[in-house]
């Protein structure tokens, strides 16, 4: 019985350690023209896409995981209420806020009270800061989609914390 | 009337399974980022120990744990109520010497291994869990005690348990540390 708040410490810990690590490439990365924003930036880029891997990979895990029934799904915005309501539960407690759709898919979920961010701040105050936080659980979203065949591309915005708003682009193959 | 959602036991376990699996995530990418077993140790040790001094607030938040008088019952304690809210398991706990600031946590059970059949190869040196003796670790200085703790036994590593040494460093001061109830 693994408490909640053992996950939320553990990726506290983990954006904490992970950023600090990865956002300095290293001395084996050629200093020449590249500027210290330029490094910084990619940097920035390295960590969220190590944190959104990792994600992904324990999205993927989760989805098998799932009981059986859920996997039958016929449409896919049967598979968007599903994340939206049963995965979000299992994972945050809580269901997704609102989820909105073009019908064309481009999905928007939205958490007005996201559990990742709520010990934070709420309002504007550390808008730079958030995306960090987000990354890993974009890399969930995308990989329980990819269990349920799903391929697609999740990207997270945050305008005012706590709430958040998960964009979930389906890639057509 | 049915459960909530939240309830429903398939829920449950997926919620343990997040924990378990992201640090099995976790622990892949440490394994990417540093070529020796140590390092990766140390970093686990570290990151746990940075959990532990928050999780500890958490914890006396949750539990009524009452003020302790040794080193034996702060030990019973981790095992019996720490060990129990966080992991679902309670570990037997065992005095190795006769001053009694020595003991060991025996888990037969290991929640964190659930999805690891065996170390990885070339990784022998490995201590998988060893977040979970910085967390031990870090928790204890947080309320003014002083502690090494590491791995004894590993299944990982082929022994029949999992054994975590908490050795206690500095004399236990009764009036000074007095818990909250």
């Amino acid at each position: 019985m693994a408490d909640a708040a053992l996950f939320e410490f553990l990726h506290m810990e983990m954006v904490a350690e992970l950023w600090a690590h990865h956002s300095d490439p290293g001395p084996g990365v050629s200093a020449g023209s590249r500027g210290k924003e330029a490094r910084a930036a990619t940097g920035q880029k390295m960590s969220l896409s190590v944190l959104e891997g990792m994600g992904f990979r324990v999205g993927q895990a989760l989805g098998e995981r799932l009981p059986q029934e859920t996997l039958a799904f016929r449409e896919e915005l049967d598979v968007l209420k599903f994340l939206c309501k049963d995965l979000w539960v299992a994972v945050f407690q809580k269901q997704m806020d609102s989820l909105r759709t073009n019908h064309q898919g481009t999905y928007v979920l939205q958490d007005n009270s996201f559990p990742l961010l709520i010990r934070m701040a709420s309002g504007p105050q550390y808008l730079e800061e958030a995306p960090k936080f987000l990354a890993f659980t974009c890399g969930l979203l995308r990989g329980t989609l990819s269990t349920l065949g799903i391929k697609s591309l999740v990207t997270a915005s945050v305008a005012s914390l706590p709430t958040c708003k998960f964009q979930v682009v389906i890639q057509k193959t | 009337m049915s459960r909530p959602a939240h309830r429903r036991p398939e829920y449950h376990k997926i919620n343990k399974d997040l924990f378990v699996l992201t640090y099995g995530a976790l622990v892949a990418q440490l394994c990417k980022d540093y070529e020796k077993d140590e390092d990766v140790n140390k970093y686990l040790d570290k990151m746990g120990y940075g959990i532990g001094t928050r999780l500890v607030e958490d914890f006396l938040a949750r539990s009524c744990v009452r003020r302790c008088h040794s080193y034996s019952e702060i030990t019973d304690i981790i095992a019996q109520v720490a060990f129990k809210m966080y992991l679902g398991i309670t570990p037997s706990v065992t005095c190795n010497n006769p001053s009694r600031t020595e003991f060991s946590l025996i888990l037969d059970k290991n929640p964190l291994v659930e999805f690891v059949e065996e170390l990885p190869a070339g990784r022998s040196s490995l201590c998988y869990c060893n977040l979970l003796c910085g967390i031990i670790r870090g928790a204890l200085e947080m309320v003014h005690l002083a502690a090494d703790v590491t791995f004894l036994q590993d299944t990982l590593k082929g022994d029949r348990v999992t054994e975590i040494g908490i050795t206690f460093l500095k004399k236990l001061d009764e009036k000074k540390y007095r818990r909250k109830k």
